[in-house]
């Protein structure tokens, strides 16, 4: 008897502790980060990835996680590789109590290589500034969410840039444009819209592809040397960079005239550059800085507390770093645009979370609420329009810092957007796809 | 013409950057015969590790030094752990240990310095020389003509060391036969030690160069890819095949790319010197100074 009584106690404590155990679960919400902090593509990694969970750290100190859910996270260590990117998803997808609540692997190559497994596992990928550009058409591409800005609305935005600088787009007849891309898919992705704003403004343009790395362009800046352009748009990536912005420098060619892409303006481009850099500007979706109370929360209430992910704290506040909170911020926000759909305080299944994306509105009061006014533009992303936004701002490099030097610059969507539509139809006919009606979805 | 020659000296003097990785690549063949996967990873290593000394607050020399140390101590630890077991080893075994060298030392030097990209000034403008823009109208970098000048002492020091010193004469006896050389009481552990420590230092001034020119980060390692060409072009053996080697392809991948590039898309000069490499290993499979090599029948 005595036996069966101790027997029955130990399985309530034990039952106790399950179901406890369960509970406590039950009120986290897992996101998997396929990370990358070593190898070439380190520096990007460790800011971005960061910035991210300091972001998510500071929902949970501060806040108490997301209406009471606390938001648990993983790294997975992809070194920017596909194959360890894909192996990553895998080993991610089904961790937490409700499995893996977004993918998004900050690498273009890595998406690809799982569009398709998204989709048949039911699980959002975010690719926030790169990835493939037709699928900001959602019809099409349900499960991924190119957010805020493709490669095509940010070369338009460039053009419009620097149509502002000449005193209008009228003034770009004529002019002449070189287009120094990495050539690689990345670096070629912008060559066709930019034809086209060529075409629609009368502009000169000149390709001038770099192999990668980049790290000797000596040929390729004597070329430009010949050509005489009037501006120099930079679709760089890593070392190509500061290389470009040396190689500028020598040749003589003014850094006033040179515009990069989101992937060309961060410090790690410019400081290795030295004075060369000097006056170089960049489009970004998000801008760097500490001065902004999204920052300075996470300074007060994460660092303050010793628990901030970077392990150099100067680099709070830099260009990857704040990307990187923006990457939090778009999460957090997904995820309370679902909870009050599927329960305000309840943890979420992917595909709950993916409702979330789909009906994330983050207006300027929003913004200003989260502390990130001016920091990252709003953004209102719909069944068919996955990037939500469009816009860029322009960062001028003064030697020491990125300064802003422009407002939020729009997309030429009128072109923009029925090239996505056309690739993404392409993309439907190929697989088969029959593109969503939004006016029946929820 | 004007520019025809332009394009010809800058080509000739990033040739002369090419060199300085491929001479830690020869330094480490001749020694073992073995091709050195590692170099590309020695370098990055040796920029970062400079880099890092200067960020604790050491001075230029203090850190050139401490740099050096590292490299030292690293050449030491490859000897003790990754070649003193593999002695008489088939070459392809030593090469596949360098390979797997590679990724730990690259890994080791994210783990101790970090990954953030780092600016490495020191003190020579990359800008061109005003006086020869106004007579001939051509730029020419006052950092690349400091680096030509860097490879010719370089390559001198070298020279030298291998043909008149013991330690270079045993080196080179060491290279042509591991066994016969410590049968004559060649230490031969002395001798790897020697030489890994004097490519480590080839792999600190190419490391300050390139990382002075383009950044101390992980695209470092990617020199090696450039050395290649050059290596087998001027054959692995030879110092100043290295020299010779490097202001080839520098001049005919720039040239290349100038001239022939457009026809073919762009972006050439990461191929044409593998190309011309390979065409070049049909009619001199030493490469233009490499030793030949004779088998007995």
């Amino acid at each position: 008897m005595k036996v069966k009584t101790i027997a029955l106690f130990a399985a309530a404590v034990a039952s106790a502790a399950v179901s406890g155990s369960v509970l406590a679960q039950a009120k986290e919400q897992f996101i998997g980060l396929p990370s990358y902090r070593v190898g070439p593509y380190a520096a990007g990694g460790s800011g971005i990835y960061g910035g991210w969970i300091d972001y998510m750290t500071l929902v949970n100190e501060r806040d108490g996680g997301i209406n009471g859910v606390k938001l648990t996270w993983e790294e997975c260590e992809t070194e920017y590789n596909n194959a360890r990117g894909v192996e990553c998803y895998e080993r991610l997808k089904k961790k937490g109590a409700t499995g893996n609540t977004t993918f998004q692997p900050l690498s273009t190559g890595i998406t690809y290589s799982v569009l398709d497994k998204v989709a048949q596992d039911k699980i959002p990928m975010v690719t926030i500034g790169y990835g493939r550009t037709d699928a900001a058409d959602g019809r099409v591409f349900p499960w991924v969410f190119p957010m805020i800005t493709t490669y095509w609305s940010q070369a338009t935005g460039m053009v419009k840039y620097i149509g502002q600088k000449e005193g209008g787009l009228d003034k770009l007849k004529g002019k002449k444009i070189v287009y120094l891309y990495h050539d690689s898919a990345f670096g070629k992705e912008g060559i066709p819209v930019l034809e086209k704003q060529a075409a629609k403004h009368g502009f000169n343009l000149k390709t001038i592809p770099v192999a990668h790395p980049g790290n000797e362009q000596q040929s390729q800046w004597l070329t430009i040397r010949q050509e005489r352009p009037d501006w120099v748009i930079l679709w760089g990536w890593g070392v190509m960079n500061p290389t470009a912005l040396k190689a500028a420098a020598k040749t003589g060619f003014p850094r006033e005239k040179m515009v990069g892409v989101w992937w060309s303006g961060a410090e790690e481009d410019t400081v290795p550059a030295g004075d060369a850099a000097k006056g170089f500007t960049a489009a970004g979706f998000n801008v760097a800085g500490t001065n902004y109370p999204v920052v300075k929360a996470i300074q007060d209430n994460v660092y303050k507390k010793n628990k901030g992910n970077m392990e150099d704290k100067s680099r709070v506040g830099s260009v990857y770093y704040n990307r990187g909170v923006v990457h939090g911020i778009i999460t957090v926000e997904a995820i309370r645009v679902a909870q009050e759909k599927f329960g305000k305080g309840k943890p979420l299944t992917a595909e709950q979370a993916r409702w979330g994306f789909e009906h994330l509105h983050i207006d300027a009061k929003r913004l200003k609420e989260l502390g990130a006014e001016g920091f990252m533009p709003d953004l209102a992303i719909t069944c068919a329009d996955h990037e939500g936004s469009g816009k860029v701002k322009f960062q001028q490099w003064d030697g020491k810092a990125w300064k802003v030097v422009s407002d939020w610059v729009d997309a030429d969507k009128d072109m923009v957007r029925p090239m996505i539509e056309e690739s993404a139809g392409k993309y439907a006919k190929e697989k088969g796809i029959t593109p969503r009606d939004c006016s029946k979805e929820g | 013409m004007q520019f025809f020659f332009e394009v010809l000296i800058g080509g000739l003097l990033s040739g002369v950057m090419y060199s300085f990785v491929a001479l830690g690549f020869v330094m480490i063949y001749k020694a073992s015969g073995v091709f050195n996967f590692a170099q590309g990873a020695m370098v990055f290593f040796a920029a970062l590790t400079f880099v890092g000394f200067q960020e604790m607050g050491a001075p230029f020399w203090l850190a050139l030094i401490l740099a050096f140390g590292a490299m030292v101590l690293l050449g030491i630890a490859t000897e003790r752990i990754v070649l003193r077991p593999l002695v008489n080893q088939p070459h392809i075994t030593l090469f596949m240990a360098t390979i797997g060298l590679t990724f730990f030392v690259e890994g080791l030097a994210q783990g101790i310095w970090g990954s953030t990209v780092r600016g490495l000034d020191l003190g020579i403008q990359d800008e061109p020389i005003e006086w020869i823009m106004d007579k001939a109208g051509i730029l020419v970098s006052s950092f690349d003509l400091f680096a030509a000048g860097v490879a010719a002492a370089l390559v001198t020091l070298l020279a030298l060391f291998f043909q008149y010193t013991r330690v270079g004469r045993a080196l080179r006896a060491v290279a042509d036969d591991h066994q016969a050389a410590l049968s004559i009481g060649i230490p031969l552990q002395n001798i790897w030690r020697i030489v890994w420590a004097v490519a480590g230092f080839v792999a600190l001034v190419a490391g300050l160069l390139w990382g002075a020119r383009n950044g101390v980060q992980f695209a470092l390692t990617f020199t090696a890819l450039k050395a290649l060409p050059v290596l087998i072009l001027g054959g692995f053996t030879s110092v100043p095949g290295a020299i010779v080697g490097g202001l080839i392809i520098g001049s005919t991948e720039k040239l290349a790319e100038v001239y022939l590039g457009g026809y073919v898309g762009g972006g050439i000069d990461s191929w044409f010197p593998y190309v011309m490499a390979l065409a070049f290993l049909l009619i001199r499979p030493e490469g233009l100074f490499g030793e030949k090599h004779i088998d007995r029948v």
